[in-house]
């Protein structure tokens, strides 16, 4: 199995403190990626280091070897626009654009530079789609994406991510702020979009990275304990910290 | 005394400091609408003001004010919005990025006859603008930039950081996503700001007086060409607003009506600011339910 990003040793100081202790984790192609933990473990940090949103935070510094499709996302070289393009992300708080459904998901089309309406249209019906939200907005696509609920305006950006085609998508806790029917929608939305997309999740609920995930990672005090198949970290975990967690002992 | 009684003394207290606030407020405004608008009159507020005759009006100070504030806005909008924009988005945060706000926060407490004498030395003498209404609205620009800067960054500022994010993460430049996503949803806020300084530009006095001028010459508002002196468009006139009016009349004014006119001047000059005011809050409030969708 290919992984489209590999990471080394990857440490990250804020300031002086050290809040990442050495992560070894790779992402193989077109699987779900789950990253669980307590709080401050550090694997929302992690997944942030993967399209450079850490950047934003004044003060940090990471060193290590991140890889993108065997190139380097932290060499002086990367265009970091770019690289935002192919790794696209998910937040916790659904955060829509304040205009209209359509123009959320047409507007990174239009910067990207795509001018034919038509293929336009086509992408952000076919994103909707995928998004599992289109039967829900296309008779309201020019309403305010504002207007709909948290877990409409969640797969509605999920559909603005999906419609820019990046490789990898990161997600940050996508459904922690949703009732669980949404949650449940965007599962299942994820397990049909992973034949296209790579996905990398982190998650606090355990049934869902089980019941999503290919490969789980688990965290703790910014170290990664353990990583392997969903079904060996559940079932079988080699690390006594990763039992204790799983059990709910502490976290 | 109990936490309850206290609390009551204490609600009792503020709400008569808030009266007295407001009381002052509604007499000022009351006493000068009242004393003024009886004199208020389609004649008024349209013909030539009269220096020794009584019945002259405020047409041509009417005019000044507005070509003024439209001439300040123009100038000065662009550079507040520019300024607002790098220190919000592109300014790193350091010593010179201090120095900056240090300085605008200086400058807006700046008393506007120093803008005045400042802009009357710089503009009218030296580059030699003359008492024109470019030299007073370069000079209102100085007086109207750090605080249209300031508010700029704060409307800017005001924007969730996950709207930032959103459109860093999606591969947007830092430009595409001020442009594209921060600047649309500050809108609303940039808007009432620009309006609100508008208020401030309309009824300045002290900054004109000596770049502006004081003298209203006879205008033609048939002619359109701006290069005329006659002309209401030549910027190169000397221009006398409303608020400058004002001012004149009651130190120097010899006209038989001068206590007429400057009631009436006033009334206009407070009842415009109002109208700024209002329409701010009204337009901000619209376009932000518009932009939030809330209804």
């Amino acid at each position: 199995m290919a992984n489209i990003i590999t990471t080394r040793n990857v440490r990250l100081y804020y300031g002086d403190h050290e809040a990442l202790h050495g992560i070894d984790l790779d992402f193989p192609k077109n699987q779900i990626t789950a990253l669980i933990g307590p709080s401050g473990s550090g694997k929302s940090t992690f997944l942030r280091c993967l399209n450079r949103m850490n950047d934003l935070v004044s003060g940090v510094t990471i060193t290590g070897s991140l890889k993108l499709d065997g190139k380097d996302i932290y060499s002086p070289q990367t265009d970091v626009v770019a690289l935002r393009k192919k790794v696209g992300m998910v937040f916790q708080q659904p955060n829509p654009f304040p205009f209209s459904v359509f123009d959320n998901v047409a507007f990174g089309l239009r910067l990207a530079g795509i001018k034919d309406h038509k293929l336009i249209q086509e992408r952000v019906e076919t994103s909707l789609k995928q998004a599992a939200v289109w039967e829900e907005v296309k008779d309201n696509l020019t309403d305010n994406a504002l207007s709909f609920s948290g877990g409409q305006q969640q797969r509605i950006c999920i559909a603005r991510v999906l419609a820019v085609q990046p490789e990898i998508i990161l997600m940050d806790e996508p459904t922690s702020a949703l009732d669980p029917v949404s949650a449940g929608k965007i599962e299942e939305l994820l397990l049909d979009i992973q034949d296209k997309f790579t996905v990398a999740i982190v998650t606090h609920n355990m049934q869902q990275a089980s019941r999503i995930s290919d490969r789980t990672a688990f965290f703790l005090d910014g170290k990664l304990v353990e990583t392997g198949s969903t079904k060996q970290l559940f079932m079988a975990p080699k690390q006594e910290a990763t039992s204790d967690y799983l059990n709910g002992k502490f976290g | 005394m109990n936490a309850k009684r206290i609390d009551k003394l204490a609600t009792a207290v503020i709400s008569l400091l808030v009266g007295v606030v407001v009381l002052i407020l509604l007499s000022l405004i009351g006493y000068i609408l009242v004393t003024g608008l009886p004199h208020i009159s389609w004649h008024f507020l349209t013909s030539p003001s009269q220096a020794f005759l009584k019945g002259g009006g405020i047409g041509d100070q009417l005019f000044n004010s507005f070509y003024l504030l439209v001439l300040t806005l123009v100038i000065s909008f662009p550079i507040a919005l520019g300024a607002g924009i790098y220190l919000f988005e592109y300014a790193p945060k350091n010593w010179v990025t201090n120095t900056i706000r240090v300085a605008i926060e200086v400058l807006s407490s700046l008393p506007s006859v120093v803008v005045g004498l400042f802009g009357f030395l710089l503009f009218v003498v030296e580059f030699k603008l003359g008492f024109s209404i470019l030299s007073g609205a370069i000079a209102l620009t100085f007086f109207n930039l750090p605080l249209l800067t300031r508010s700029i960054e704060n409307s800017l500022t005001a924007v969730p950081k996950l709207q930032r994010e959103a459109g860093l993460a999606l591969g947007f430049s830092r430009w595409q996503t001020v442009l594209g996503v921060i600047f649309p949803e500050a809108l609303p806020g940039i808007l009432t700001a620009v309006i609100l300084s508008a208020g401030r530009i309309f009824g300045e006095a002290a900054a004109l007086i000596y770049t502006a001028g004081q003298s209203a010459p006879i205008l033609n508002f048939a002619n359109w060409n701006p290069f005329s002196p006659t002309s209401p468009l030549n910027p190169m006139r000397p221009a006398e607003t409303l608020a400058v009016h004002i001012w004149k009349i009651n130190s120097e004014g010899i006209m038989p009506d001068a206590s007429a006119v400057s009631a009436g001047a006033s009334a206009v000059l407070i009842v415009v600011v109002l109208l700024f005011n209002f329409s701010a809050r009204w337009l901000g409030n619209r376009i932000y339910r518009k932009i939030t969708a809330s209804k």
